[in-house]
């Protein structure tokens, strides 16, 4: 499903790194931990294709992603890959329901709002839908974050220190969310994070 | 949701902006539209009018006043020129024709013209209803003034003397309307055509109390009898008949060399040639125009800045949220596609906007010219010029735009991502 081989990226002389090779097939989840400045965030771009490595492959459902064209990468990763940032990430003028609505059309699917609605009250933010995501509370735009990872039912999310800025209870509250919505649309999902408090909650884990 | 839908609520969002370029961008596009409507209509008219006029000859002063007043009617007259020397002029062999005018009375803002036949001729005049005038006192009106007034035929008025509204009428002789004129999108249609006899009665009754009146004032009289009458009075009052001014054909090119010297030189008239003071009267106009139209020109100059800053700083912005999409699988292209299509969106909307506000101001215009000058404008005329305009607003928009796109379309969505 996921698997990468000798994954190396250098930003300049100084900043190389080097990856070790993960691979994801049966497993529903995988938490990669590691430390500040190791490169958490530059491995997970490089797993979505966001990054082309200096040497070695991303495979995901059995194609190299750095064989594709940009384009293609991109369309490839509109459709198989959902995304969460560090920090979460809105099209500032439209409402929660247009985002939603414009990541589905980004990736080629339907709009399908009765969809969108489904998505939102399993989240808990069902009566969010005509706000602006800038709006919302931290807690709610997390979970709106969820929402846009998941709304085209990929198998892969990809989750980038998904509980770096929320309180215990709220860590609790995301992960169980994202897992249960993982489990919802039959997602894989990848989290890579610095934060111990998520360890008890997954078995496969890795250590960059 | 899709890109054109993203575009308008990118722009709807940063509302002060919009409105800012889109304001610059009417006013520029809406000005310069109105320029050149303008600078058609007034040549249009001005043209339509010259009609095979090659010289325009009246009493000695200001040659464009005698042209603005004999061909377009929208300038009081210079004068009475004397009709022997009217008669001596046209017997020149280099006049090929003559068409007499006497003005100076007016109905209702209408001016009166005692003219003959040859007048309307000129300008292909066909009727509409009833006759042309056979006897003094009989009028055919011009479409405009027809309408205006609601004359139709049968109907009688009084003229009052001079050009403006309530002078002081002439109680003693009512004109007859025999005939309405068909439109001829020339100054005909702004007046009331009669014989040159009526306006020459006019004024000599209001000097003599002549006891003649009677037989002219009546309608209806057999032709031959008055025609006849009247030849008598000719004759006998030719000393101090004058008319206003005389339109003239010429034979040839050459005669335009040679006869406006002479009248000017050896008759107490003097000659104008209608084309050379008109393309006078333009290029003093021009000169204004132009100026117009560079401030409009740098006015959509700005304007397309002002959507370059908008574009610019809203993508500073924005970027954040443009590797988002990426990585939701939107193209560069799309980004691209996106910025661009913001630009000119815009500039769109700015030239809609300035094309109705130009309309709206032809409209003014045209009502408050039409007060004074009785000349109407339409604002349905699409220009060549303006297809230029808009062409050219839209690429300055898309210039504008381009930068900024290209920004997007080179976007680092991983260092973007992890900088946000």
């Amino acid at each position: 499903m996921l698997e990468t081989r000798l994954l190396r990226f250098r930003y300049d002389e100084v900043n190389t790194f080097e990856f070790p090779d993960i691979r994801l097939s049966d497993q529903k989840e995988m938490l990669i931990l590691g430390e500040s400045g190791i490169g958490k965030t530059t491995f997970l771009h490089l797993l979505a294709g966001l990054l082309e490595p200096l040497s070695g492959q991303v495979i995901i459902k059995g194609h190299d992603l750095n064989k594709f064209s940009v384009r293609k990468r991109d369309k490839f990763r509109g459709k198989h890959i959902g995304l969460i940032f560090q920090k979460p990430h809105f099209v500032q003028s439209l409402t929660l329901q247009q985002n939603l609505s414009l990541v589905q059309y980004l990736a080629g699917k339907s709009q399908n709002k009765s969809k969108i609605s489904s998505v939102l009250k399993a989240l808990g933010i069902a009566h969010k839908v005509n706000i602006k995501p800038y709006q919302l509370s931290q807690g709610e735009q997390q979970r709106a974050t969820i929402a846009m990872a998941t709304i085209n039912e990929p198998e892969i999310i990809l989750a980038d220190e998904p509980t770096a800025s929320l309180d215990d209870k709220n860590c609790d509250k995301a992960i169980h969310l994202l897992k249960q919505q993982a489990v919802f649309t039959g997602a894989r999902l990848v989290i890579i994070t610095h934060d111990q408090r998520l360890l008890p909650h997954f078995k496969n884990t890795i250590h960059l | 949701m899709n890109i054109a839908k993203l575009s308008l609520q990118n722009i709807l969002n940063r509302p002060l902006n919009t409105l800012l370029s889109i304001i610059l961008i009417m006013l520029g596009v809406g000005l310069i539209s109105l320029m050149l409507q303008l600078n058609e209509h007034v040549q249009q008219q001005m043209e339509s009018n010259l009609k095979g006029v090659d010289m325009v000859v009246g009493a000695k002063g200001s040659p464009l006043q005698l042209v603005l007043s004999a061909i377009y009617h929208i300038d009081a007259p210079t004068g009475n020129i004397p009709l022997s020397e009217v008669k001596q002029l046209s017997r020149n062999p280099l006049v090929q024709e003559t068409v007499p005018l006497s003005y100076g009375d007016s109905h209702k803002g209408f001016r009166i013209v005692g003219t003959d036949r040859k007048y309307p001729e000129l300008y292909h005049a066909a009727l509409r209803e009833g006759n042309w005038w056979r006897a003094p006192f009989e009028v055919t009106v011009g479409a405009i003034v027809a309408n205006e007034l609601n004359l139709t035929v049968g109907d009688k008025f009084y003229g009052s003397h001079g050009l403006a509204e309530g002078g002081e009428s002439h109680k003693e002789n009512a004109y007859k309307v025999v005939g309405i004129m068909a439109p001829t999108h020339s100054a005909l249609d702004q007046l009331i055509l009669t014989a040159t006899e009526s306006v020459w009665e006019v004024h000599h009754h209001e000097e003599t109390d002549h006891t003649e009146s009677g037989a002219h004032g009546e309608e209806q009289q057999e032709d031959d009898d008055h025609q006849h009458q009247h030849h008598h009075e000719n004759e006998h009052e030719e000393e101090d008949k004058a008319i206003t001014a005389l339109l003239v054909k010429v034979r040839n090119p050459l005669a335009l060399m040679k006869l406006p010297r002479s009248i000017n030189e050896r008759t107490s008239m003097q000659a104008a040639l209608p084309k050379y003071e008109i393309n006078r009267l333009l290029g003093l106009m021009g000169v204004g125009v132009e100026a117009l139209n560079g401030i409009a020109f740098a006015v959509i100059l700005v304007s397309g800045l002002s959507v370059f800053i908008s574009l610019y700083t809203a993508l500073k912005a924005r970027q954040p949220e443009m590797a988002l999409m990426r990585s939701y699988g939107a193209s560069r292209w799309q980004l691209l596609r996106l910025v661009v299509q913001e630009g000119l969106l815009l500039m769109v909307m700015g030239c809609v906007l300035g094309i109705l506000a130009s309309r709206l101001g032809l409209l003014i215009i045209g009502n408050a010219v039409n007060e004074s000058f009785h000349y109407s404008f339409s604002i349905s005329h699409w220009l060549a010029g303006e297809t230029l305009l808009v062409v050219a607003t839209i690429l300055v928009g898309f210039l504008a735009a381009l930068f900024p796109a290209i920004k997007a379309f080179r976007l680092n969505i991983s260092k973007t991502l992890s900088h946000a």
